[in-house]
């Protein structure tokens, strides 16, 4: 039964996305008829979700292999798939165009650095961890050190790190359908989770990768429709991303036009635009991120538990492949939303644009109105001439992704079909982090340490238990609106390179490495990293070399490798058990080393 | 396990080994010292684009998808000439 479900994948994906394509035609049909645009966003956000629910329901399980690794059945391509859902974010899919609008160079640190990670993960990482067959990652630290204590450190650290970021992604979910559903932004959170626990909790692994492949098709749909269409309307061809470089040059103009000048007087919450778009210094701090993102990308637990689902190494090295190409298609989309936008709003020879227009007619526009009711945008005359400056008009960075479609004057069904998109972005990131800790949970602190005797029924209803527990959790810190929430982002991978990466690598390139040395690099690198940010994030100290809070695993990952070699060559060499392991992992082909997994 | 085998394996892990420090340095070519020079290639034009912002939003990420790809084509090849590829 199984088989012929992975056989008929292509046909059952290629039949959802027509049917995904032509919902969005009968809803643009729908607009033309008067359809409001409430009742528009409503409609998309309803009809993807029941659809994920549905796909939930249907891969629900009660076996321990298909709930922790899929049944490790998962072809390449659409591991790859899954993985890129898993990956892109709320933050990437509404944040990043913002973050290159207003940051400029140094912020290419991140399109860079959520890329190149992936180079690690394929040759560092994936191929060896699905040799070894493990279920999560700290069953590898656990198996390959020996301990308890390796076990239990490794979970301490993928908890921080895979909750930091979880709260973001409930977070981001319950802004959009908010927003989208007209309720408090509380209400939000928690119908938001909802979602969340349909796709995760039934199947586990194996629902979250289906539902996940959905959404990837959604939101890749959602991120590139309204760039094309800008595109064509703009006359930069079909598809912008190899001809805009003329507009980089245009905003450069304009920018020297304009001037850029911080706001006479600061708006809470929104800022205005004075990082030139390519006007590259700090590089220092340009590539420090970049490396903390890429080292964070290849320890990051629930991207490393995607590659376990895939049949052999083989595919799962050729799934790391595909992973990227499809993440590819959102990062170098980005840097070209963030440019068509601009030009927009600031190119006075198009109609769309605000800067240099009269004030009383730019505050008028529906768009500016309706975002600035929410507290999103500010356009104010502070210097009294009744021309929008520059530095007149306050947006927040996390709405150019959302907001674009009615800047440049795009249908309603755009905005909808990017709302859409957001909500899958953000859902099945946050459903691949709730699972890695709650399998993480479940399988190592439970099954391994605390009750190895606990039969199948036992161990999936504690992971299931666990995981709503855990989602509540993210869902209560969430409603708070702690401020600073999108710091979270970058310190869930600061987290994970300070107390993973390095003994991830050596685990599995430097035989001679061993418990102590593992121990002493999770805990070195992890203190050393936590203590740092709390004091640099505090304002206890100035941050050396320019290292802030956003990278702090610049200090945490030496920090990490130091300790695990200096211990390792302190204490006696790993058994001879060990050594032929570490020598059996490296061999593609053959049993994997938990034979029974 | 006889000695052939071993030695065999260890062929195996020094091509393999040999082609990641390979990637390795590329990664390092693409990922951290072509950003590091960005304002220094903005001189240069490529495509319309002033080359250090193509690189940094477009050229590397071109680059990490084909290295990837290679790495695993060149990778398949060392590990069937010592036939250990495995299935698919």
């Amino acid at each position: 039964m199984e088989s012929t479900f992975t056989k008929n994948l292509g046909k059952i994906y290629t039949m959802y996305t027509g049917g995904f394509l032509l919902f969005f035609l009968l809803m643009a049909l729908f607009e033309k008829m008067g359809a409001s645009a409430q009742l528009i966003g409503i409609g998309f956000v309803l009809f993807t979700i029941s659809i994920y629910a549905i796909i939930g329901w249907l891969s629900r399980t009660a076996e321990v292999d298909a709930y922790y690794v899929a049944g490790r059945e998962v072809p390449a391509l659409y591991n790859g798939m899954a993985t890129a859902a898993d990956w892109m974010s709320g933050a990437s899919f509404v944040a990043l165009a913002g973050g290159v609008y207003f940051g400029g160079y140094p912020y290419l640190g991140f399109i860079v650095g959520w890329t190149g990670g992936y180079v690690l993960v394929n040759s560092l990482m994936a191929p060896y961890l699905r040799k070894f067959g493990c279920y999560t990652v700290p069953d590898f630290v656990g198996t390959r050190f020996g301990g308890n204590t390796a076990r239990f450190l490794a979970v301490i650290v993928l908890v921080t790190a895979s909750f930091t970021y979880v709260t973001a992604q409930i977070n981001a979910t319950g802004t959009i359908a908010a927003q989208t559903l007209g309720v408090p932004f509380e209400v939000g959170v928690y119908l938001g989770l909802l979602g969340i626990f349909i796709c995760s909790m039934l199947g586990g692994m194996r629902g979250v990768t289906w539902t996940q492949v959905a959404q990837y098709i959604v939101l890749i749909i959602a991120y590139l429709l309204p760039i094309i269409w800008m595109s064509n309307k703009l006359g930069y061809g079909i598809i912008p991303h190899f001809s805009y470089g003329e507009g980089v040059q245009r905003i450069a103009e304009l920018e020297a036009m304009y001037g850029l000048q911080p706001a006479a007087e600061a708006i809470k919450g929104v800022s205005v635009l004075t990082t030139p778009q390519n006007a590259p210094g700090g590089e220092w701090k340009m590539v420090t991120l970049a490396i903390c993102m890429m080292t964070g990308t290849a320890s990051l637990p629930h991207i490393l538990m995607r590659y376990f689902t895939t049949p052999s190494v083989r595919a799962a090295r050729r799934s790391v492949g595909w992973s990227l190409l499809f993440i590819f298609l959102l990062y170098f989309s980005a840097p070209a939303l963030a440019t068509l936008t601009k030009l927009n709003l600031l190119d006075p020879n198009l109609a769309t644009a605000v800067i240099g227009k009269a004030f009383a007619d730019v505050s008028n526009l529906e768009w500016v109105k309706h975002w600035s009711s929410v507290g999103m945008l500010a356009v104010v005359d502070q210097n009294g001439d009744g021309i929008v400056q520059l530095n007149e008009f306050f947006m927040r960075p996390d709405i150019v992704v959302l907001a674009t479609p009615e800047i440049a004057g795009l249908p309603y069904v755009i905005s909808g079909l990017v709302a859409a998109g957001g909500l899958a972005a953000a859902m099945s990131t946050a459903d691949g982090l709730l699972l890695a800790i709650a399998n993480a949970l479940s399988h190592d602190l439970y099954y391994t340490i605390i009750d190895p005797k606990a039969d199948t029924r036992k161990r999936l209803i504690v992971a299931r238990v666990l995981l709503i527990f855990i989602g509540l959790a993210g869902a209560f810190i969430a409603s708070l609106k702690l401020t600073g929430i999108l710091g979270a982002v970058a310190w869930a991978f600061d987290f994970a390179a300070s107390g993973l990466f390095f003994p991830l690598v050596l685990g599995v390139w430097w035989k001679r490495a061993n418990a102590p040395g593992a121990i002493a690099g999770m805990v070195g690198g992890y203190l050393a990293g936590t203590v740092y940010l709390y004091l640099v994030y505090n304002n206890l100290m100035d941050p050396w070399f320019q290292i802030d809070h956003l990278r702090f695993a610049i200090i945490g990952m030496p920090v990490s490798l130091i300790a695990m070699i200096a211990v390792s060559l302190m204490t006696a060499a790993p058994s001879k058990e060990i050594q032929d392991m570490v020598d059996e992992v490296r061999i593609p082909s053959g049993k994997t080393i938990l034979g029974s997994h | 396990m006889a000695d052939d085998n071993t030695k065999s394996r260890e062929q195996h892990w020094v091509k393999t080994r040999n082609l990641t420090i390979v990637i390795m340095a590329l990664w390092v070519v693409f990922a951290i010292l072509i950003p590091f020079a960005a304002h220094s290639l903005n001189a240069i034009s490529f495509m319309g684009f002033p080359l250090g912002y193509y690189m940094c939003v477009q050229g590397s990420l071109i680059a990490f998808v084909i290295m990837i790809w290679v790495q695993n084509w060149r990778q398949d090849a060392i590990d069937d000439e010592f036939g250990v590829g495995g299935g698919n």
